[in-house]
């Protein structure tokens, strides 16, 4: 009698013990996904802030000519613009993306590239700009990537019902067009 | 208006100084192609200004270059039904810890990381920015492995995957899930170009580069054209290069065709690269189970024309035909023809070796290393290094007690001799 009675507690025991070490892993995994989307979005928005601070940076040094600083001018500024309202996530991707457009139209010969490197100065801002550029959108895929592998733990149905994710929201890809310039494609790595 | 010096204020990000960790998960002083990608690469980075250190396991510390650090000796562990030598173990991973301490990175790069290795480990211990290129690719059987599982955990710790080829890419993409940003190999162009050609005879030269026992590097469709080659090219001569059993391999050989056959066993660099260049023509027989092909690049680079296989890897490397001639892979008779054909006009191997010349320049390590230098400034956080990650870390806190506290007083680090 008093036999399998134990061994039924100690089933219980291992089952409760076992399912212990599965959350509190789950937990950490989750949590270890946060913190690299958390770090992911801080770079792609450091480099977002370097593009536009390059784009301007271009559009004032007097190299290009004036129509092109002024819409170059002219999206960075809707940049800044849509920055500042932070409650509005989906307006600053769709500033950002219309600088990619500005940038990719106003950069878009490789040849013209070539003769504006010619002018002081210029040769390093466009390789910065071009750099610049490339890296924005592999950050972007990146983190991208975080997200969707974020998502999957935080869809399965025990992390919904014993809320292992806590209070933090459900994770946002960043869905923007980052498309380098085509004439910049020659000066990037 | 005057212009402003702009570049206080926007440094190159190339120019950028980063402290980078690499992880090797092989013996440093074992031959091959993951060694030989982080040897390379680490030398390329520190040529443009980067701080970089390198973790690996060795047999013989006294081995290791100023830049690799001692992550112990690798053990033969019975894993998956074949013999691995692996670097794990308390001991190892209080290495990691101490590199990860000490090291103070802005990013670490780990390889193949496949468990269980040292690159896995890391995955586990640090927290921060790291990036992972896979190498090769890999059966379904294996990746669904216990080990592999296991290893997943740690993998999400992974902030940008690379992939050297599109195969290796695939295998992440089919297992995995997610994507990683394809950067092929890069091959080290003037080591190649410089090299002094070997000594050779006047008749035409043919080299085979591979294990000569490995059924996939294909010797043998090369040795079943050999006669072929041999009845328009009589004075032709074929070097074998690659470890392997020289009397198996020639076995089926007729005697008469032995003496134009020169083999050369396992070559260093330098030997290779004399070698490919002192050959008219570089065979790549390969039959399967290649995924780069990055001695194609070094024929290239050492401006012999190359004729390989028709798998798809190769046809990638060479442009579709354009950088080298393709022939249907296995088929002996085929090989043969072609040979023939290249090596009786020297104008048409002209053109592959320039347009391969040319190809090869976007796979040289200074071109590739800065597409991995794109992906390190994506990841990195300015303020935010790579930190040894102990929460919820079984191992980790493990390592701490036992590893710190004999780590912290005695060891030397390189040099250090295991004491198991």
């Amino acid at each position: 009698m008093n036999g399998p009675n134990w061994w039924i507690v100690a089933a219980i025991v291992v089952f409760l013990a076992l399912a212990g070490l599965y959350l509190s892993m789950t937990a950490g995994r989750l949590d270890r996904l946060h913190r690299r989307i958390e770090m992911a979005f801080g770079t792609l928005d450091v480099l977002l802030a370097r593009r536009c601070a390059v784009t301007l940076e271009l559009a004032g040094s007097g190299v290009l000519d004036p129509a092109a600083s002024t819409v170059l001018i002219d999206s960075a500024h809707g940049v800044l613009a849509a920055v500042d309202q932070e409650a509005d996530t989906g307006r600053r991707w769709l500033a950002e993306s219309d600088l990619t457009r500005t940038l990719g139209s106003v950069f878009d010969d490789a040849q013209e590239i070539d003769a504006l490197r010619e002018e002081p100065g210029a040769a390093q801002l466009l390789a910065a700009l071009a750099a610049t550029c490339q890296r924005v959108s592999l950050s972007r895929r990146f983190l991208n990537d975080g997200v969707r592998a974020c998502r999957q733990v935080r869809r399965q149905r025990l992390v919904r019902w014993l809320r292992l994710a806590g209070r933090t929201p459900w994770p946002q890809t960043v869905e923007m067009d980052d498309t380098p310039p085509e004439g910049l494609s020659g000066i990037a790595a | 208006m005057g212009k402003r010096l702009p570049m206080t204020d926007f440094p190159d990000l190339g120019a950028r100084r980063l402290r980078i960790g690499i992880v090797c998960p092989y013996a440093w002083d074992v031959p091959g192609g993951v060694q030989a990608h982080i040897h390379d690469l680490a030398e390329t980075l520190m040529g443009f200004g980067h701080h970089v250190s390198v973790l690996t396991p060795v047999d013989d510390p006294s081995t290791l270059p100023e830049y690799a650090v001692d992550g112990g000796r690798p053990r033969a562990i019975p894993y998956n039904g074949s013999v691995a030598r692996l670097t794990l173990g308390v001991k190892a991973t209080g290495r990691v810890h101490r590199w990860i301490r000490e090291g103070d990175f802005d990013v670490v790069h780990v390889h193949e990381p496949v468990a269980p290795s040292l690159s896995v480990l890391t995955c586990w211990v640090a927290q921060g920015p790291i990036v992972a290129t896979w190498h090769s690719s890999m059966e379904r059987s294996r990746v669904l492995s216990a080990g592999y599982y296991l290893a997943q955990t740690a993998l999400e710790k992974v902030s940008a995957r690379i992939a050297v080829s599109e195969n290796a890419r695939r295998t992440l993409v089919d297992h995995l899930g997610g994507d990683a940003v394809l950067i092929p190999n890069g091959v080290r162009v003037d080591r190649y170009a410089d090299a002094v050609p070997a000594t050779r005879d006047p008749g035409p030269r043919i080299v085979f580069l591979g294990r000569i026992d490995e059924p996939r590097k294909g010797l043998d469709v090369l040795l079943d054209a050999w006669p072929m080659i041999v009845d328009h090219h009589p004075d032709a001569t074929l070097v074998v290069i690659g470890p392997g059993d020289v009397d198996e391999a020639l076995k089926d050989v007729e005697p008469r065709l032995l003496e134009n056959i020169v083999m050369l066993g396992r070559l260093d660099e330098e030997r290779k690269a004399a070698e490919l260049t002192a050959a008219d023509l570089y065979v790549a027989p390969n039959t399967g189970g290649e995924s780069f092909g990055i001695v194609l690049l070094e024929a290239m680079a050492a401006r012999t024309a190359v004729l390989a296989s028709d798998l798809t890897a190769f046809e990638r490397v060479l442009d579709g035909g354009r950088a080298g001639a393709l022939f249907a892979t296995g088929d002996a008779r085929d090989l043969a023809r072609q040979a023939c054909m290249l090596l009786g006009d020297p104008d048409l191997r002209l053109a592959l070796v320039e347009e391969g010349n040319r190809r090869v320049a976007t796979f040289d390590w200074s071109h590739i290393a800065r597409r991995i230098e794109a992906v390190y400034d994506s990841v990195v956080m300015p303020g935010e290094p790579v930190r040894v990650d102990l929460r919820g870390q079984l191992v980790g806190r493990l390592a701490r007690r036992s590893g710190d506290a004999r780590f912290d007083g005695n060891d030397s680090g390189p040099g250090n001799v295991e004491h198991s």
